[in-house]
């Protein structure tokens, strides 16, 4: 159920959210980062499934920019890896994206803020140093460092091994406590060579009173940041969470229009026609299959879009015998492919023969099989009603079992009809296949 | 011939009521539930020939049941039944061990029969289920890359099975299929019975993910 909901809910939701057509085709699916098929956070692989696009495509523009806008790509990457929900893991009540824990992190969120503040010393530092290139660089690897920091914390285990084997090559340790003495030397040396460049870089300006106005600047905009951080993440999960009960909304409404429409209508109608039992279960029998193709292919009746398929032709004459002779209709149907005029010919032919099941033979139920082979596709029509004796048919009756006949062979197919009094009707229609591509197996979506 | 002793597993006690009165005659219903816990206790106590089994429940639904029960009572068997069609599900519920399947719509004598023909250890295919076999194992053998299973037999269905398929497709039954192909109801039995073992053991992915593409177009 929950499966299915999902799979309504996807559909519902790029009904009113998404454009198709937009950027390739997408899956239909809403976005969530990919994790089956990530580098990182599995943010590129979800876009790309999200729009239909390669996933090296959507890697590249990354790449580009990040580096044409001097690091707010990355920034952005991360924002995405922190407020995206990861594919499978959504849930009806609960967002789960990383963002969600990390709001009741506090913990998490003042090291964020901590290690941001670090980095805007340097910046700051920068600042004073009138490097206008460093400054543009670092502001977005504050928001990115900040953000890696909750999504390291809050993050499933899965994900932070992905984070443990992104850092790996700076730390070169693969698992925190494990660090081994080169690597402590190595980051040791890398810290001195920062702090003597930095210091370096100030000795040459020579004016280290410029600092002191710095470091005011530095405390104001740490208390912003203390201060007006948490707000700024309470704004964001509360606009996520608005959203999300927008379209739940909107999905329940769109539910119940649905099944007053349908569902309550025909029950309606039930009551009324009580009396009548063809009628009842006709209408019963319309109702399921209405209610069954939206549930399961997501479309109306009456939003089919043709009868484009071999499937959908037999379908149509399903729905169309069972509500014009209130006579059931099994169909059952191997395989599919697109219809040409012969198959159009094979099912104009098979909707005479399931007609004169339904008007004549008197059967309880019509059954009503085609099978799409490489070669040939066949359409079956068969009752158990009460038969007929082909040999005794006089000439005026003969113009059916002749339309249907005529229509096959006229398009190089057979028709066979066979029946004995009591013993039902079987009509046997084969049609040779011109080179149409099939549809059939796993390829037969409809 | 004693009567199959059957319980019913449906969440709906509308549906086992109803089941339960009209078999009444023809099986002898021994226990309901509800649930898959409790499905899976009282199948244990009880012991019955044939379990009627809802493939959609809450709780993990018929597949579990199945599962649970197979490990301790390899003897008893389930004949699943749905209103779903959802190849998915019918495809999971075979191959997690049930010996048929049959949609809820089925006539009172029919589902008696199949029951019957369960309890004797046949396979028992809704018309539905037989298109959606024939549909499956007609999807064009393993591509390159794909291991072929270690039995290749278990790969493909003869075309004897293919005919008998069919036929159930076209909503005949056993008897009149035997005479159509002028074999016995025996012949055709073992027909079935060995295309319900493909369905099962077939490692091919493609079974899996036929029945999942088709549930998501």
């Amino acid at each position: 159920m929950h499966q299915r909901h999902q799979d309504w809910w996807a559909r519902h939701h790029q009904h009113h959210d998404h454009h198709p057509g937009f950027l390739g085709r997408g899956s239909g699916d809403p976005l969530r980062r990919d994790l089956a098929n990530r580098l990182g956070g599995g943010v590129a692989a979800g876009i790309a499934e999200w729009r239909g696009i390669g996933v090296t495509k959507v890697r590249i523009v990354f790449a580009l920019v990040a580096l044409v806008s001097s690091g707010i790509g990355v920034a952005l990457y991360v924002l995405a890896w922190l407020f995206l929900p990861a594919k499978g893991e959504e849930t009806a009540e609960e967002e789960t994206s990383i963002a969600h824990k990390a709001r009741t992190d506090s913990a998490g969120i003042r090291l964020a803020v901590g290690l941001a503040s670090l980095l805007v010393v340097v910046l700051l530092a920068a600042g004073a140093l009138n490097d206008g290139w460093f400054i543009s660089w670092v502001w977005p690897q504050v928001f990115s460092v900040a953000g890696l920091t909750l999504i390291w914390r809050n993050a499933s285990p899965e994900e932070q091994e992905t984070l443990r084997h992104l850092v790996e090559p700076v730390g070169g340790a693969p698992a925190p406590g494990r660090t081994d003495r080169r690597t402590v030397l190595r980051l040791v040396i890398a810290s001195v060579l920062l702090l003597g460049g930095v210091g370096w870089l100030f000795a040459g300006h020579e004016s280290l009173a410029m600092l002191r106005p710095l470091a005011g600047v530095l405390l104001v905009l740490a208390s912003i940041v203390l201060f007006l951080g948490p707000w700024w993440l309470r704004i964001a999960r509360e606009l996520v969470l608005e959203r999300q009960a927008r379209v739940r909304a909107e999905e329940r409404s769109d539910m119940a229009a649905r099944i007053h429409d349908s569902v309550l209508q025909t029950l309606a109608l039930i009551q009324r026609r009580a009396d009548d039992p063809a009628k009842v279960i006709q209408l019963a029998r319309l109702q399921e299959r209405e209610l069954r193709s939206w549930l399961f292919e997501g479309r109306g009746l009456d939003e089919a879009e043709g009868d484009t398929t071999l499937t959908a032709g037999v379908r149509q004459i399903q729905q169309d015998v069972e509500s014009r002779y209130g006579v059931p209709v099994e169909a059952v149907m191997v395989g599919d492919c697109d219809l040409d005029e012969s198959l159009s010919a094979l099912l104009a032919a098979a909707r005479e023969a399931t007609v004169n099941a339904a008007k004549w033979s008197g059967a309880g139920v019509i059954s009503l099989f085609a099978e799409v082979e490489p070669g040939e596709v066949s359409v079956v029509v068969r009752d158990r009603g009460k038969g007929f004796d082909p040999s005794a048919v006089p000439a005026d009756r003969k113009g059916v079992a002749e339309s249907i006949h005529g229509r096959m062979t006229r398009r190089g197919g057979t028709a066979q009809v066979s029946s004995e009094p009591g013993e039902g009707t079987k009509v046997t229609l084969k049609m040779p296949r011109s080179g149409t591509a099939s549809r059939s197996g796993s390829l037969g979506r409809t | 011939m004693n009567m199959p002793r059957v319980v019913l597993v449906d969440d709906h006690g509308l549906f086992r009521s109803g089941v339960r009165a009209e078999l009444g005659k023809q099986v002898e219903v021994v226990g309901e539930a509800e649930d898959v816990q409790p499905a899976i206790e009282l199948i244990g106590t009880l012991k019955p020939d044939v379990v009627l089994l809802d493939v959609h429940m809450p709780g993990g639904g018929g597949q579990a049941v199945i599962q649970a029960v197979k490990a301790t009572h390899p003897d008893v068997r389930f004949l699943a039944l749905s209103a779903s069609d959802a190849p998915e599900d019918v495809i999971a519920v075979i191959r997690a061990g049930a010996r048929g399947y049959v949609t809820k719509t089925i006539s009172t004598d029919e589902l008696a029969d199949a029951v019957r023909r369960v309890a004797a250890g046949d396979a028992v295919f809704s018309h539905r289920l037989a298109g959606f076999v024939l549909d499956a194992f007609a999807a064009a053998p393993p591509p390159d890359g794909v291991k072929p299973s270690f039995d290749p037999e278990l790969e493909q269905l003869t075309s004897r099975e293919r005919d008998v398929l069919r036929l159930i497709a076209q909503g005949y039954t056993y008897k009149e299929i035997a005479k159509e192909l002028f074999i016995s109801v025996k012949t055709v039995e073992s027909h079935v019975s060995s295309v319900l073992r493909k369905l099962q053991l077939s490692t091919r992915h493609q079974l899996t993910r036929w029945a999942a593409e088709r549930r998501l177009t």
